[in-house]
């Protein structure tokens, strides 16, 4: 082969493989955990720690049931428009205090109010709060009151049983038309992280999602 | 053994790759082992051992800069032996690839190793407009997002930093300055090769989750972010110490190596652009290694600088890092006049026009340029009785600017003027300057800055002075200078096309920013209210443009070089500087005899009847 | 000072484009220019603007025609090397130059810095013992409010109410208000456009900035520093209502935010809510 040829060659062969790592690099950051099914009934669960099944097994997570009743490691949740969408959280993480007791008082939700273990309540402690789910564009913000330190039989891996303790969590707000809203936790949860907003909270798919109402 | 196999051991890239990894593994463990001390159980809770990545990196960098042979001068000394020039043998193509200290091979690494980061920092860019096409979309969830605007950001501003210094100033000033090498060729080869480990460590950013905290790595959220935080504050440590070695060399250079009888009032005026920055980056780089490593220690060793509630503030990562941060973007703007008011005397067939004036205007920025950084934190809170200093400051550094403007339009007026593609890209920079450091003057005004401080305004305006300005400038000194640097000639008609594309896409890209900026769009996020769509929809669809235009420039490039490879003509722009005065590529020596430098910038005739 | 043929047409040319230019640019466009006249410090950073713009417009012009000029009727014909007059320089050009850049900074810098001082410009953070004189006439209708900035939402206290906690921003028209800006964890900026004030919020620090909102109305609150994932979508809608409108708003507030008020931290300049330091 000429000189020439094989510097055209050269090129081609170093042209094609930079394409190819421009498509992985892409490709690489563009993925995003799967949505679960559309369902006016949302059921999610919040784990102290994913354990050795997962990806950063130490880290606090969201779990959204499919369906097929899986559970889906996705904070990407899909609801339909329009309508009255009823959450019921499973909530098996211990207390951390919400950094601002503000969002101890439920709101968005019809009649501002929340069942916690069946109670109807309109505000929680504080102090003894695991999460929040809020969603702010839509002004709703849940507290999540957290398990107790010595409760017994608490879950240490996802996905948890209804057999470990936790708290149930219930309640009901509308959507209005269709888009694309984040959701998030507000308690510093991030275990280990500098004011407990590193790691899982600044991290796409554990603390945080999109509420995407179709 | 094999020829092949006895020239692969040595002191090259692949025993600086090898003894890399071997480096963070040991650094890796070390860092285990230290932090099995109880003060850092947090390691356990966060899944994130912080302190073994960061010795890893650093012992790392130390593996590799050992394999290249970089440490095998100061052990020699160390161990007595006398000092010595480094003597590198002409060797090929494989000098390219290893320690080589000789101011022309490390310029060309330099200009590889500057476009290759560019290229993928641009890349970056792509993603984000992409991004930023509709605002309902998320091609991106939003913490890989913010790690793409990050890595643009980061990557562009390690790059642009040593962009000019890097290739041309180490190549062209010794051969300007009539000088065989220049003054420290040992820190100017280690200065490249940092800057490698440095852009590397960021890349693996991406692996490790990225981060989210954009370029300028804000405390305290840089203190409080996972893995891929601490690959950015090395990177960014790293390339400070490559640019203030590269700066070093460089002054002492031009401080003691000049030709004898060449005085300062006959220095070419791009080695003044050269030599000022390099003086300023000696002083500003420094600041943001300490500011970095300041983050570093908080996120490893549990002190307190930026966290509030140990005493610690927010404000004193500001303050370091604009300190720093303001005179890097005159390190950036600087080059690039020098770099046109080098070559426009050689398309206008006159002398630079008021070339003591530029030489002023040039000083006046470096030294003010130190004074200003509080214009960055105007609605900060801080030091707010003292914003009227730093206004004053700030628009005063608009009048040594203007002296290189007027040096250029002096240049221009009443000459011989040939459009070829280094001075299309010499002329854009002045319709782009002048936009960009209008709209200082904005932001220079606090109560203007209210509404443009952290939007993109502020995004546009410093894309118009470094992108507009330096890389404007940085492509005319390819075009200009690489039949020189290679003895090749790049194509006239492929670069007016990437010319033309480039500064239209360019234009048509930032000028409807500066509006949403104005209309409360801040900066860095992944979505906007529907109502400024349009406008970056528009912004979108000419960044792509401005990508393809460069697609265009590397395809020139890589045939030009690479495949046709047509021999340039000996002085093609028929310009009077030294470095066209010896061969193309100039011999290792630089010249067979030092030539008396006389006018730096010897054109034009002089009028009837008077001396000359 | 004899002038060249030549630049005496690109002066005639620019005066005359300048004179066009200026004004209609101060009259058709410079109304327009944010942040609008919602408040009054807005109202007084818009006169910024527009003068800024009238100043920016004959130079911009200048350089654009100098440059239309020199590349039209100065270039080289054929393809032959020609070579330009040998001129280095021109002590009275320069001289004008220097002059005329001075005095131009010099004057925009105390035009700034005048509009700074004066009542109504601020609208900026100035920290916790800001220095203007402006709304030292306010006193007792002063309305304090503060903004706390957190991670990804701003909520708001009125100290004057109890200290009451609102998720989102309602001032009332025609009376000044003191904005405490402070955050709870990292960075953050708060920035309502309309109302023409933007402040940095620092954790443990009180960053003070005036606004007196002089027509009802809506405006955005958006986070202009980068604080995280979701820095983006940290976004919000305040409003200006009437007075009346205003004191039922905070009723029915307190009424809605009646069960959290005990838990809620007294009013503080700035707050070091726990958990501060690492979590878990």
């Amino acid at each position: 082969m000429s000189g020439r040829a094989q510097r055209v060659l050269g090129v081609v062969v170093a042209a094609a493989a930079l394409c190819v790592l421009a498509g992985v690099y892409v490709t690489s950051l563009s993925r995003s955990p799967q949505a679960a099914a559309r369902s006016a009934d949302l059921t999610l669960q919040t784990v102290g720690a994913l354990g050795p099944k997962y990806d950063h097994p130490s880290w606090v997570s969201y779990l959204v049931r499919d369906r097929g009743g899986e559970w889906l490691h996705s904070t990407n949740l899909e609801v339909p428009a329009n309508s009255l969408v009823r959450v019921t959280i499973h909530q098996y993480d211990s207390a951390t205090g919400l950094r601002n007791p503000f969002f101890a008082r439920p709101q968005g939700t019809v009649g501002n109010v929340i069942q916690v273990d069946g109670k109807t309540v309109d505000v929680i402690d504080p102090t003894l709060t695991s999460h929040t789910f809020a969603i702010p564009q839509l002004g709703v913000f849940v507290p999540l009151p957290g398990v107790a330190d010595n409760a017994p039989n608490q879950c240490d891996a996802a996905p948890c049983t209804s057999a470990q303790a936790h708290r149930t969590i219930t309640f009901t707000f509308r959507t209005g038309r269709a888009g694309r809203y984040r959701w998030q936790c507000f308690v510093p949860c991030a275990a280990g992280f500098l004011t407990g907003f590193g790691g899982p909270m600044q991290g796409f798919g554990y603390m945080d999602g999109y509420l995407n109402v179709v | 053994m094999s020829r092949f196999a006895r020239r692969l051991v040595g002191f090259n890239l692949l025993t600086a790759v090898v003894l890399a990894v071997a480096g963070y593994l040991f650094g890796a463990w070390l860092g285990d082992r230290i932090s099995a001390a109880p003060s850092l159980a947090y390691v356990a809770e966060t899944g994130e051992n912080d302190v073994s990545l960061v010795l890893g990196y650093l012992l790392g960098v130390v593996g590799f800069l050992v394999g290249l042979g970089a440490a095998n001068y100061p052990i020699r000394r160390v161990l007595g032996y006398p000092p010595s020039l480094p003597q590198p043998e002409a060797d090929g193509i494989g000098r390219y690839f290893r320690f080589f200290p000789d101011h022309k091979v490390v310029g060309l690494q330099y200009l590889v190793g500057v476009g290759l980061f560019f290229f993928i920092a641009g890349v970056n860019a792509m993603l984000i407009r992409l991004e930023l096409l509709r605002p309902e979309q998320s091609i991106f969830p939003p913490d890989k997002y913010l790690t793409v605007v990050g890595l643009h950001g980061s990557m562009m501003m390690g790059v642009m930093t040593s962009a000019v210094l890097g290739p041309f100033g180490n190549y062209l000033v010794p051969l300007m300055i009539g000088a065989r090498r220049s003054a420290f060729p040992r820190l100017e080869a280690l200065s490249f090769w940092l800057l490698v480990a440095a852009d590397v460590i960021l890349l693996t950013a991406v692996a490790l989750g990225g981060f989210q905290t954009g370029w300028t790595g804000y405390a305290p959220l840089s203190g409080q972010g996972a893995y891929g935080i601490d690959a950015y504050l090395c990177f960014f440590a790293l390339i400070g110490l490559s640019m203030t070695l590269l700066g070093l060399n460089l002054t002492a250079t031009v401080v003691t190596m000049r030709a004898s009888g060449l005085g300062w009032g006959r220095l070419p005026i791009f080695v003044w652009g050269v030599v000022t920055t390099a003086a300023m980056m000696v002083l500003a780089a420094p600041v943001l290694i300490v500011a970095l490593l300041l983050v570093l220690l908080d996120r490893t060793a549990q002190t307190s600088f930026f966290v509030q509630s140990l005493g610690g503030s927010s404000y004193l990562f500001e303050n370091l890092f604009w300190f720093f941060g303001h005179p890097e973007v005159y390190l950036l703007a600087l080059p690039g006049m020098g770099i046109l008011l080098q070559l426009l005397p050689v398309f206008t067939r006159k002398p630079l026009w008021g070339y003591r004036l530029a030489v002023a205007g040039m000083l006046g920025i470096a030294l003010i340029s130190f004074t200003v950084w509080q214009h960055h934190l105007f609605v900060s809170g801080l030091a707010a009785d003292l914003r009227p200093f730093y206004m004053l400051s700030t628009e005063l550094i608009s009048i040594p600017t203007g002296f290189v403007f007027v040096a250029a339009l002096g240049t221009l007026w009443a000459g011989r003027i040939r459009l070829t593609v280094p001075m299309l890209f010499c002329l854009a920079w002045i319709f782009n300057f002048l936009i960009g450091g209008l709209t200082g003057i904005y932001q220079s005004d606090v109560p203007s800055d209210v509404t443009a401080h952290g939007s993109f305004f502020v995004l546009a305006h410093f894309h118009y002075t470094i992108m507009g300005g330096l890389v404007f400038t940085f492509f005319a000194a390819v075009y200009y200078w690489l039949p020189k640097m290679t003895g090749y000639a790049l194509s006239e008609r492929w670069g007016k096309v990437h010319f033309w594309l480039m500064f239209l896409g360019f234009n048509s890209t930032f000028l409807p920013l500066f509006v949403v900026g104005l209309l409360g769009m801040p900066r860095r996020v992944v979505t906007y209210p529907e109502r400024f769509e349009f406008l970056n929809a528009w912004a979108s669809i000419s960044a792509f443009v401005l990508g393809f235009s460069m697609l265009v420039f590397l395809a020139n490039l890589v045939y030009s070089l690479l495949i046709a490879r047509t021999p340039a003509e000996e002085n093609p722009w028929h310009s009077t500087s030294v470095e066209w005065q010896t061969s193309s590529p100039p011999p290792p020596h630089n010249f067979d005899r030092v030539p008396v430098i006389g006018d730096p910038h010897d054109y034009g005739i002089a009028p009837a009847g008077s001396s000359p | 000072m004899r002038l060249s043929r030549d630049f005496a047409r690109v002066l005639v040319i620019w005066v005359v484009a300048s004179a066009i230019a200026t004004p209609v640019v101060a009259i058709f466009l410079t109304p327009d220019l944010p942040p609008g006249i919602a408040t009054d410090d807005a109202a007084g950073q818009q006169v910024d603007n527009e003068v800024l713009t009238a100043v920016a417009t004959p130079v911009v012009l200048l350089i654009v025609i100098f440059l239309a000029y020199v590349l039209i009727v100065f270039r080289q014909q054929g393809s032959a090397i020609e070579e330009g007059p040998r001129v280095y320089g021109h002590a009275g050009a320069q001289t004008v130059w220097i002059v005329a850049s001075t005095a131009i900074v010099l004057g925009l810098f105390a035009f700034g810095t005048f509009r700074l001082l004066e009542a109504g410009a601020a609208g900026g953070g100035q920290g916790p013992s800001p220095l203007s004189p402006l709304h030292a006439v306010g006193g007792e209708s002063v309305l304090p409010v503060q903004v706390i900035g957190q991670q990804w939402q701003f909520t708001y206290r009125y100290p004057t109410y109890d200290g009451l906690q609102t998720p989102h921003l309602v001032l009332p028209v025609g009376r000044p208000v003191e904005l405490h800006v402070t955050s709870l964890d990292v960075v953050h900026s708060f920035w309502a456009y309309g109302l023409g004030v933007k402040a940095d919020a620092n954790p443990g620090v009180d960053n003070v900035a005036y606004v007196k909102p002089s027509r009802v109305g809506t405006f955005d609150v958006r986070c202009a520093e980068l604080c995280g994932i979701w820095h983006g979508y940290m976004f919000d809608t305040g409003r200006v209502v009437g007075e009346r409108s205003f004191e039922a708003w905070i009723k029915d507030q307190q009424r809605i935010f009646a069960p959290v008020q005990k838990y809620l931290p007294p009013y503080s300049d700035t707050y070091l809510p726990a958990p501060q330091g690492r979590a878990g």
